[in-house]
């Protein structure tokens, strides 16, 4: 067994190797700048750091936006460390309930995933407005904007070809996330009016890189994804109107945009110590006219009121304000 | 007098002496065996009671669960809600069977011709590059198969049906070369252990080289080799990331080589951080745990089987 041990060894290695690069490159390293070596402006925290060490995780798309801001905040502070993990909205939600996440980053209301009395433990921060964009393959031309009828026939089957929307004769294949998932949740309930996906006939990604890996090598692929993804990969994606409005940070801070969700972050009970102040400093001005804005967020204050849509079920939660729609 | 009484409690001192020498040896071992015992049976109680949770604290009718729909959500609707995990179970079945199809040939020809053929030159240069092979994370080959092998298989080979790439194909071919390195090393350790008297015994018998291995190496080292197929195939049954990258993850029965498909672990990767413990949607990924854990019995059982026939008169 002398080759299979061997090979079994150099396994492990490579396992560890992988293991922690995986690990540091999801964890964020410890500030250890002192409070003067930071130039005024740039000052997260501006002096007033609070000591911690807190996680951060759960939805993807609201990942890149709450690290850039725990990267701010915690510029010139020592012993002040936020972990910004990703795993999804529901892991998010899960994690924050359990206490393996002191905050839990969600596109969607909890009182949509969890049973209303859990959801009742956790305390809503709502930081920021994020959109999704429809985007196909290159090769779809001629295909600019989908209504929200086309778009619920193609994703559920019942249009199979680009010409049928104006596009080229080509059939679509659909890129869809896992039925889990925040960001298909939000599409199926805001675009689709809640009908089910052509799951059958699709491909299933999971990940931001996937989908746009498959979208941009697969003839006719058409699939959903956030805005921050969409504006660093044009190159490789068309992006689709929604009924005739443009996919644009304006269009969604002014509620034209409908393909918008708030992205929360929860806490356990009242958020305090390095909890509150993260969730503080996401709704500063700071971060609200700066960093928002320049990722393709709109800030919170602006567009439609925020309130949790009616959950279907037995035992829908009664929300603080009545609901729209 | 004296004298005797040392020479007689001389040799139970040395007695005594390996005694003690033995002894922590076999309490660590013991001790060893015993966590290692004591972990599987955790394991399997844990898996265990939660894979029947979606029966006993969700109480979701079997019927719900053995079938061929997978429409999940997150409260259970008779007739619009199902968790099917039948397109799961044939779908590892499947990526893991042509894997194994592809790998066997080309791993066992390696293996023959490391222990059998190679000069020591060659040697020195393939056994390195098998380690170099195994040491390769699973995640890069999901990477070089969604970059390379999707792409050629959707632009060049559209014309036989994979207009998608994404594949039952793609899936095995990437598990075929993941596994490769795995039967390669298993294999070869089976034939290098044929004793080389049965050789030397061949050999003056007047055969050639490939007479030898054909009719003497081949057949004294067929349990092992199959042994080495079956590890293969439970390695490409357990691996999740590099399948989901090129699969397509279609919750459907397969139906073909060229159209996507899902399995087991890339259902379980894709939907375990977005469910909610203590939902049905959530409990049926660990009936699907389960069911991997079974099916590897399974192929422990049978490696089991093939060693016992492995030494052939």
């Amino acid at each position: 067994m002398e080759i299979g041990k061997r090979i079994a060894a150099v396994a492990v290695a490579g396992a560890l190797f992988v293991g922690a690069c995986g690990g540091s490159g999801s964890s964020a390293p410890p500030s250890v700048a002192g409070p003067g070596s930071v130039a005024p402006g740039s000052v997260g925290a501006g002096g007033n750091c609070v000591a911690g060490s807190i996680i951060a995780g759960g939805s993807t798309a609201l990942q890149p936006l709450v690290d850039a801001a725990q990267k701010a905040y915690t510029t010139g502070c020592t012993g002040t460390t936020i972990s910004v993990q990703p795993g999804g909205s529901g892991t998010g939600l899960t994690q924050v309930l359990s206490g393996g996440f002191q905050i839990g980053n969600s596109d969607i209301f909890a009182e949509e995933k969890l049973q209303p009395a859990d959801a009742s433990q956790l305390v809503d921060h709502q930081v920021v407005r994020q959109g999704w964009v429809m985007v196909t393959h290159k090769g779809v031309t001629g295909v600019t904007t989908l209504t929200s009828d086309q778009a619920t026939q193609i994703w559920t089957g019942a249009v199979t070809n680009w010409k049928d929307v104006g596009g080229p004769d080509l059939p679509i294949v659909l890129i869809i996330r896992p039925a889990s998932s925040g960001t298909r949740a939000t599409f199926k309930r805001i675009v689709l009016g809640g009908k089910n996906e052509a799951a059958g006939t699709a491909l299933t990604e999971d990940s931001n890189g996937a989908v746009q890996t498959a979208v941009s090598t697969t003839p006719g692929a058409t699939s959903v994804v956030g805005f921050t993804f969409y504006q660093s990969n044009t190159a490789t994606l068309n992006a689709l109107q929604l009924d005739g409005v443009t996919a644009s940070v304006d269009n969604m801070g002014n509620g034209t945009y409908k393909l918008q969700a708030i992205g929360h972050m929860y806490t356990k009970g009242a958020a305090d110590g390095l909890s509150k102040a993260l969730t503080d400093y996401m709704l500063s001005p700071t971060v609200q006219n700066g960093l928002v804005k320049t990722m393709f967020y709109a800030p919170i204050g602006t567009g439609p009121a925020a309130t949790p849509p009616v959950v279907v079920g037995p035992s829908s939660p009664a929300p603080a304000s009545p609901s729209p729609s | 007098m004296a004298a005797t009484a040392t020479i007689e409690r001389g040799p139970i001192d040395r007695v005594m002496t390996v005694r003690e020498r033995i002894d922590p040896a076999r309490r660590i071992t013991l001790m060893a065996s015993a966590i290692v015992l004591l972990l599987v049976l955790l394991l399997l109680v844990f898996i265990g009671l939660n894979g029947v949770q979606i029966f006993t604290s969700s109480g979701i009718p079997f019927a719900a669960v053995f079938n061929t729909q997978w429409l999940p959500g997150d409260q259970f609707v008779p007739g619009e809600v199902s968790f099917g995990i039948f397109p799961f179970i044939a779908g590892t079945l499947g990526v893991m069977f042509v894997a194994a199809l592809m790998a066997t040939p080309l791993s066992v020809g390696l293996a023959i011709y490391m222990a059998e053929v190679a000069p020591r030159w060659a040697r020195s240069i393939t056994q390195p590059s098998m380690e170099v092979f195994v040491g390769i994370p699973s995640v890069v080959w999901g990477w070089l198969g969604i970059t390379i092998l999707v792409p050629f298989l959707s632009h060049n080979l559209a014309g036989i049906g994979f207009s998608l790439g994404f594949s039952w194909f793609a899936g095995s071919l990437v598990l075929a070369l993941m596994i490769l390195p795995t039967i390669t090393s298993i294999a070869y350790d089976a034939i290098t252990s044929v004793p080389a008297e049965m050789r030397g015994a061949s050999v003056a018998l007047g055969t050639t080289r490939w007479q030898t291995i054909r009719h003497v190496v081949i057949p004294a080292a067929l349990g092992g080799i199959a042994t080495a197929v079956v590890l293969g195939m439970m390695r490409a049954a357990g691996e999740a990331l590099a399948v989901q990258m090129v699969i397509g993850n279609r919750p459907v029965m397969p139906t073909s080589l060229t159209q996507p498909l899902t399995t087991l672990t890339a259902q379980i990767t894709l939907d375990m951080g977005n469910t909610v413990g203590g939902t049905p949607w959530n409990q049926v990924l660990w009936t699907m745990g389960l069911v991997l854990l079974l099916i590897s019995f399974g192929f422990v059982l049978l490696v089991r089987r093939l060693s016992r026939s492995r030494q052939v008169p």
